[in-house]
């Protein structure tokens, strides 16, 4: 198998992880989690209906399981381990990003599997559209799958975010 | 791994919206998923499935397997040291097939490799050679004694009747209906993932993994395995939703056998196409009823025959089934009823647990016939459930009588005065059309309808089950440990348990131990019954405790116990002006509990399927608003409003979590999922061709929680999981009758079912 094994190098979250003694058909969902130990993101469907994996590619959402590892060395590369900010939520005295905060305090999360994909799918909405209405809402995450909640508390906590960042900007 | 989580939020007792104390890990990736699990020196186990319904396996060769380089372990039915099959009701599924293969899917070795990429070419080289049979996918001809048998133990798993009341009574109104309910996935996020350790020298074996319930998966394995229950630690992985697919054994013993053989730590995962395989789905099932009522819509008497086909294996199928029969009726008033059911084994996929469990199969059916008892008496569907709702102390049709609380009227009325939607304006945003994205749809052809479904739901096992469920609480410093076997799979009983132990206990430090098998069984999360059943348990030890505190205080400070309680988080004498700290009253010290809550005793049904076979039961009613194009057959649900007999609202937040996410699954059904066969073959294993509910179908979902404690119900509190997900369904396909007229009787509602 050594002919096919590669080394390169990819730019995650800020910082340059080489990864070796990779298959050229590894998905970067799979050299995430296995290769760079960032298991945030997680696979449900292999094939990009569900956005468990979704991570920012250069700014873009996409999904992981669909982006070829060795073909993402030169972009950037956000998972959700990477949207930690500043924001400091309350007692728990954890770092988190408000739209991280918010899916809590909303009741956004049970099992959590599909969230990991909504946090980033989120941010990369509220990003590009600080105020989308309940529509765009609902198309920006619609490739997100979540079976658990019904999807209403998730709409509760992205316009909890939506409001409070509203707030703050004025 | 010791404690698992630690909560210091002040006073989130019972009955406020606590946060999920693994809520932050979820949102930053960092909580450990049963498949985020590695180890040192890991391999990874696959498994080897038949493209086959049924077929001999005339020979399988492994020679090749073996050679490629990576490869550490292939097996079969050859090298399982114990018991060959395994089941939750009836152990008459193999391990691994042997001699014939049942239905698509099912496993016939496993291999261990340093890659997924080695497993899979390693799956490849096993040469398996077959002689095709012919399936029985046809669940009448299985009823049929001259049909052959699939399996040893025959094609009918159960056939049950109910003869209740008089058996000739009749009524001025007849109607009758064929009703089919199609197979539905639970398709949990999360897929089957487990992490294996051997004991050195083989005899021992640790279990990580996402299942609803650690002691009855350890008992199968220790079977299969060969080893003493004692040798066998499961311990609970990080669980990606269940909604009972995780029920039953899925890759338990593949990867334990891999394990031992390797003497190495084995990991597994399935891909979302072998999880459509590896676990058991929604029973699909035909429903033929017939109710006579008197002119005004009583309903006299209740004829039904239903079929569910169970697959291959037996599963929960017999289990299903009586809830099923038992739920002919829904939660009306029934004096007279001949039903008689039959579960049947096919060589379709193996059919067993999903929310709901036989009683969505019965809704779909019952909620249709109230409909037509309504259009014939000419009545409103709002009106012929009214006067047929079922009240406390009225006998069903089991004979049992209905000692819940039964608030029937009241969910249908308050789900009455919840105001309808606005109608679509004549300039809408394109993604709100029915069709959603297609964008095919257009405004002027947009039909709304308007549809009802009422339902009951037993609540916990039936059928003389003692379905315990063990807690141990742990108080010492001011700090509550809290140890049990109950699986979270997202239901929020990691919140809720604390919640318990700061009311009852006046703390507000709540440790939750690891979920494993080093202490009595908490039973299944299935059945609506971990609230009531754990949380006894949990509130059973804490009270315990709260017992040898009290004894504690009063030796110390010279009061008699009894006059001691807790407020907020003191303990004070009720007579008198002494007060101290749970800390600073447990400082040094330590009480600890362990309780185990038992329902009361069920029975079971007799030949003519009388007993008081359940436990408790729930009710909701829901009403449906859809859109319909009804030229392209196209569906939009705008609007659920639900009542909901909850007993008593613990956390306001998890409820309403459970009421809509239920209500989604429920559309699901209504609309479309469904795992589409042919001949025995499934022909969408994947979320590109077996539909899910996204955000752009979620209706706007208006609940009221009706609150009526149950005295049954140690904390007044009953089940909540099910009953969203199970009238939701017959509610939308009303609405959608009431926009197109057409009769409907199958669900998932499809397009063609509409513009054809």
């Amino acid at each position: 198998m050594s002919a096919e094994n590669l080394v390169y190098t990819l730019n995650v979250n800020g910082t340059n992880r080489e990864v070796k003694d990779s298959w050229v058909g590894e998905s970067l969902l799979y050299v995430l989690r296995e290769r760079l130990d960032l298991p945030g993101s997680k696979g449900a469907c292999e094939q990009g209906e569900c956005g468990s994996c979704t991570v920012l590619l250069d700014g873009d959402a996409v999904c992981s399981c669909l982006v070829m590892a060795a073909t993402a060395v030169d972009s950037s590369i956000t998972t959700v381990e990477g949207l930690i900010s500043d924001t400091v939520m309350g007692e728990t005295a954890r770092t988190v990003s408000d739209v991280q905060a918010a899916f809590v305090t909303e009741g956004a999360v049970q099992c959590g599997f599909c969230t990991p994909g909504l946090i980033v799918a989120v941010h990369h909405l509220l990003d590009k559209n600080p105020s989308p209405n309940d529509i765009e809402v609902k198309e920006a995450i619609s490739g997100n799958i979540c079976r658990c909640t019904g999807y209403g508390r998730i709409f509760a906590a992205v316009n909890a975010v939506i409001e409070s960042r509203g707030k703050n900007q004025q | 791994m010791n404690a698992s989580q630690t909560t210091t939020r002040t006073r989130d007792v019972l009955g406020t919206s606590a946060l999920r104390p693994d809520g932050i890990a979820k949102v930053t990736g960092e909580f450990s998923f049963s498949s985020d699990m590695r180890a040192e020196n890991m391999l990874w186990g696959s498994t080897l499935r038949s493209p086959h319904p049924y077929a001999r396996i005339k020979s399988i060769d492994t020679t090749q397997a073996l050679l490629i380089s990576g490869v550490h372990a292939v097996i079969t039915s050859d090298d399982v040291p114990g018991k060959l099959t395994y089941g939750l009701i009836s152990s008459d599924q193999p391990v691994f097939a042997k001699d014939v293969v049942r239905y698509m899917g099912e496993p016939i070795a496993a291999v261990a490799a340093d890659h997924p990429e080695t497993c899979r070419r390693a799956l490849a080289a096993i040469v398996v050679e077959y002689e095709v049979m012919t399936p029985l996918v046809d669940a009448e001809l299985a009823i049929l004694p001259s049909t052959p048998p699939i399996h040893p133990d025959g094609n009918l798993i159960r056939h049950q009747r109910i003869v209740h009341g008089d058996s000739n009574a009749t009524g001025d109104i007849i109607v009758e209906g064929n009703y089919t309910i199609g197979m539905q996935d639970q398709a949990f996020l999360g897929l089957e993932a487990a992490m294996a350790f051997p004991d050195a020298g083989a005899q021992g074996v640790e279990l990580h993994i996402a299942t609803q319930w650690l002691h009855e998966d350890r008992g199968q394995i220790a079977a299969c395995l060969n080893l003493p229950e004692d040798n066998v630690r499961l311990v609970l992985g990080g669980v990606g939703g269940a909604f009972g697919a995780r029920e039953d054994i899925s890759l338990q013993v593949h990867c334990c056998l891999l394990a031992l053989r390797t003497g190495r730590p084995i990991k597994m995962q399935y891909s979302r196409e072998e999880s459509f395989f590896g676990h058991v789905h929604r029973h699909p099932a035909t429903i033929w009823m017939r109710h006579h009522a008197n002119k005004s819509g009583k309903i006299v008497k209740i004829e039904a025959r239903m079929v569910f086909d169970g697959g291959a294996y037996t599963s929960t199928s017999p289990a299903v089934l009586i809830n099923g029969i038992t739920h002919t009726q829904g939660p009306y008033q029934c004096d007279n009823a001949v039903v008689d059911g039959y579960a049947v084994r096919t060589n379709n996929p193996p059919c067993g647990a999903m929310r709901g469990f036989g009683v969505v199969q019965a809704c779909f059916a019952h909620e249709g016939q109230m409909d037509k008892i309504a259009e014939a008496c000419g009545i409103s569907p709002v009106k012929v459930r009214l006067i047929n709702a079922m009240h406390t102390g009225d006998k069903i049709i089991t004979g049992q009588i209905m000692e819940s609380v039964a608030p029937v009227e009241r969910c249908i009325r308050e789900t009455d005065a919840i105001p309808l939607p606005p109608t679509m304006p004549d300039l809408v945003n394109a993604l709100e059309l029915p069709g959603g994205s297609g964008l095919t749809a257009e405004r002027k052809n947009i039909v709304r309808g308007i549809g009802w479904g009422v339902s009951m739901k037993n609540l916990m096992y039936s059928e003389g089950f003692d379905d315990y469920a063990t807690a141990r609480c742990t108080l010492s410093n001011g700090v509550a440990s809290l140890k049990f076997a109950t699986s979270e799979v997202g239901q929020g009983f990691v919140t809720l348990a604390p919640q318990i132990a700061r009311s009852v206990l006046g703390v507000d430090q709540v440790v939750q131990e690891v979920s494993d098998t080093q202490i009595g069984s908490a039973g299944s999360t299935s059945a609506s019954r971990q609230t009531w059943m754990s949380g006894g348990a949990v509130d059973g030890a804490c009270r315990l405790v709260r017992e040898r505190m009290f004894e504690h205080v009063g030796k110390v400070h010279n009061i008699d116990p009894i006059r001691l309680l807790i407020d907020g988080t003191d303990v004070v004498d009720s007579i008198g002006d002494f007060r101290i700290s749970v800390a600073d009253a447990t400082d040094g010290v330590t009480f600890s509990e362990t309780f185990e809550h038992h329902h009361r005793k069920t029975e079971d049904l007799d030949e003519n399927g009388q007993g008081n076979c359940h436990v408790a039961f729930a009710f909701v009613a829901h009403r449906a608003v859809v859109d319909v194009d009804c030229e392209l057959g196209l569906v939009k649900v705008v609007q659920i409003a639900t009542a909901q007999d909850v007993g008593r609202v613990l956390n306001p937040l998890s409820a309403l979590g459970q009421l809509e996410g239920g209500i989604a699954q429920g559309l699901g059904l209504a609309v479309m999922e469904e795992i589409v066969l042919e001949n025995g073959k499934v022909k969408n294993p994947s979320f590109t061709d077996y539909l899910l509910p996204t955000a752009l179908d979620a209706p706007v979902v208006v609940a009221v929680m009706i609150e009526e404690p149950e005295p049954q119900a140690p904390l007044g509190a009953k089940g909540i999981g099910e009953p969203p997900c199970i009238s939701v369904t017959p509610a939308i396909v009303a609405a959608i009758r009431a926009a197109t007229g057409k009769a409907l009787l199958r669900v998932p509602v499809r397009p063609q079912d509409i513009c054809l």
